[in-house]
């Protein structure tokens, strides 16, 4: 398959400083175009530092990253890539609407192709029946799925979500995932980070991050092998150093 | 277009967060009212107790809007006195008046002072049988006899409010933009930095100005404050006055973390403001604090709003503090563009 050949994201040597405290030391990956690449670790490895660089609003100390062949960060890039933020970072007192009809023209949205996008991106997290209902009155598993709606709203080539499944219960995590598979065998390069253990094997390649070093990447199968391990949990605590 | 959107949705928090609308339109008139009805109040009636005077010095202090009261010795009136019930006694030592004054209010003080001064004027005037002594003749080259406290103080204090109000409600609004993870998620999209200032401007200057209007409108056509010169001048400088709280509310807001940490930037930067607008006279101020009033945004504002109201200026009186409030906002836009900087780099 193509999607074996073509690197959609290079990330070579990145570290990352916050002062004198280095959190991402050389970090080097590869992520293939219409992957879904899952970056798995504990809160505090790294994970976030490092796909805030992706999406072009942080920038590496030292290393180089490129996305779709375009040297990081470059603004003209940020159209093509769909981001959610591990926070929900939704306007509250606004609606639903009126959400996605601010983001939707900061990417060039507009007239029926807006709506046209509004009404997909709402049926895809199943939250049609409240368009019209002000965020503050949004559960977290809602504010989630609203945040990935907008996320998702401009078709991005590279979408990198920031733990998008946290609150989400199970039905509807797997429609997510259901979706993301969708999105990937149309094109999508999609770049997850999750501490989930079992959602990493939904993946179809990871990246392990330990303390801001990348300990592994391959397939889950192909991580599993290697390390002999039943289990992802078991293949992190492998890399990780911890014998179990 | 980008920033259409920003404008917009800025727009639509407005309509629905109705109490942020209300303090930044509502409460300036409220407060100004107040403001109105404890300063422009009739002029204070001195109570004065007469220990022995002759009567014709009683009437004629009662002629000035004293309020007068006859003790029948000084141990009453001494009593009165302290008990706060009179602000001075008027007796008459060796045929020349004396008097004592309760001394802890200056301003009573001075009103008791000017009515008795004025009452023994009149006698003066009446005892040399009219022309030996000459009063000066008063003119005035601006205001008049009838300007009350609240029309020199109205320049300033609508000034003030509009700076106030929006200071603190752009300032918050932005710093949420940022604590809500809003700002970071503004930049994960296509938008410049400056487009986000724009769009800030812009969005909030339709309800800044809003305001503007209807704090100029309501101080001179409802409170009828003193207004000698042009409305259009006031009107101009009061949306640059407004402009430049919110230019320097959204920089500033970059420097704090919270919204607690906000609103402790309102000692520093609003209250010695308020200090160097004109509210108090500074001409005695040490040199060494002076060159501060000329940092401070809203003494240009207030000196040029008294002279447009109070003394009928124009243009060429107001020009120059027109073009500092207008750079100044420019240089806050410009520092803000940087600042934000700090969470995205391009």
């Amino acid at each position: 398959m193509s999607r074996e050949q073509a690197a959609c994201i290079s990330v070579r040597g990145v570290t990352r400083k916050f002062g004198d405290k280095e959190v991402l030391h050389g970090i080097t990956l590869t992520v293939r175009s219409g992957e879904i690449f899952g970056l798995l670790g504990p809160s505090g490895s790294g994970k976030t530092t490092l796909v805030k660089m992706l999406a072009g609003i942080d920038k590496a100390t030292g290393g180089e990253i490129d996305v779709l062949g375009t040297r990081m960060p470059k603004l003209e890039m940020l159209s093509r890539i769909g981001y959610m933020a591990q926070s929900d970072a939704l306007y509250a007192e606004l609606t639903a609407r009126e959400n996605l009809a601010f983001f939707g023209p900061l990417y060039g949205l507009r007239g029926g192709r807006l709506k046209t996008r509004m009404r997909e991106a709402m049926e895809l997290v199943d939250l049609t029946a409240h368009l019209n209902r002000p965020v503050s009155a949004y559960s977290g598993g809602m504010k989630r799925r609203l945040s990935l709606a907008i996320a998702l709203l401009h078709e991005p080539e590279v979408l990198i979500l920031d733990e998008p499944t946290v609150g989400i219960d199970p039905v509807l995590r797997k429609s997510i995932w259901d979706e993301l598979e969708s999105l990937s065998r149309r094109g999508t390069t999609v770049i997850v980070t999750t501490h989930v253990m079992d959602e990493a094997g939904k993946c179809h390649r990871l990246g392990m991050l330990r303390g801001g070093r990348l300990i592994a990447e391959g397939t889950p199968e192909a991580l599993k092998a290697a390390s002999g391990a039943a289990s992802i949990e078991e293949a992190f605590l492998h890399y990780g150093g911890v014998r179990a | 277009m980008r920033v259409r959107a920003l404008i917009v949705r800025i727009i639509r928090q407005f309509i629905h967060d109705k109490r942020t609308l209300a303090l930044l339109i509502i409460v300036p008139l409220v407060v100004l009212s107040l403001i109105y009805l404890v300063f422009d109040g009739d002029t204070y009636q001195p109570k004065i107790g007469a220990v022995q005077v002759p009567d014709p010095i009683t009437q004629h202090l009662v002629e000035h809007h004293a309020e007068v009261t006859v003790y029948g010795s000084a141990e009453d009136a001494e009593q009165a006195l302290a008990g706060r019930e009179i602000d001075a006694i008027v007796r008459m030592d060796a045929g020349a008046p004396r008097v004592k004054l309760e001394g802890s209010d200056p301003s009573k003080n001075r009103a008791a002072m000017a009515v008795i001064q004025a009452a023994m004027q009149d006698l003066a005037v009446l005892q040399s049988r009219a022309g030996a002594v000459t009063l000066p003749a008063f003119e005035y080259l601006h205001g008049g006899p009838d300007m009350s406290a609240f029309d020199s103080l109205s320049p300033v204090l609508i000034g003030l409010f509009a700076f106030f109000f929006v200071f603190l409600i752009a300032g918050v609004s932005f710093l949420r933009e940022r604590t809500s993870g809003t700002l970071e998620r503004l930049l994960a999209t296509p938008l410049r930095r400056w487009e986000i200032v724009a769009g800030y401007t812009a969005g909030f200057g339709l309800f800044t100005s809003l305001q503007a209007v209807l704090i100029a409108g309501y101080a001179v056509g409802a409170l009828g404050s003193l207004m000698v010169g042009s409305f259009g001048y006031v009107l101009l400088i009061m949306l640059l006055l407004s402009l430049t709280a919110l230019s320097l509310g959204t920089f500033l807001s970059a420097f704090a973390d919270t919204e607690f940490q906000m609103i402790q930037f309102i000692p520093l930067v609003i209250v010695p403001q308020v200090f160097f607008s004109g509210l108090f006279d500074l001409e005695n101020i040490s040199p060494w604090l002076r060159w501060l009033s000329h940092v401070t945004p809203l003494k240009y504002g207030a000196d040029a709003l008294r002279d447009v109201m109070i003394r009928g200026e124009g243009w060429s009186a107001i020009a120059r503090e027109v073009f500092i409030l207008l750079g100044l906002a420019l240089v806050f836009m410009a520092a803000n563009v940087l600042a934000l900087r700090k969470h995205r780099k391009i």
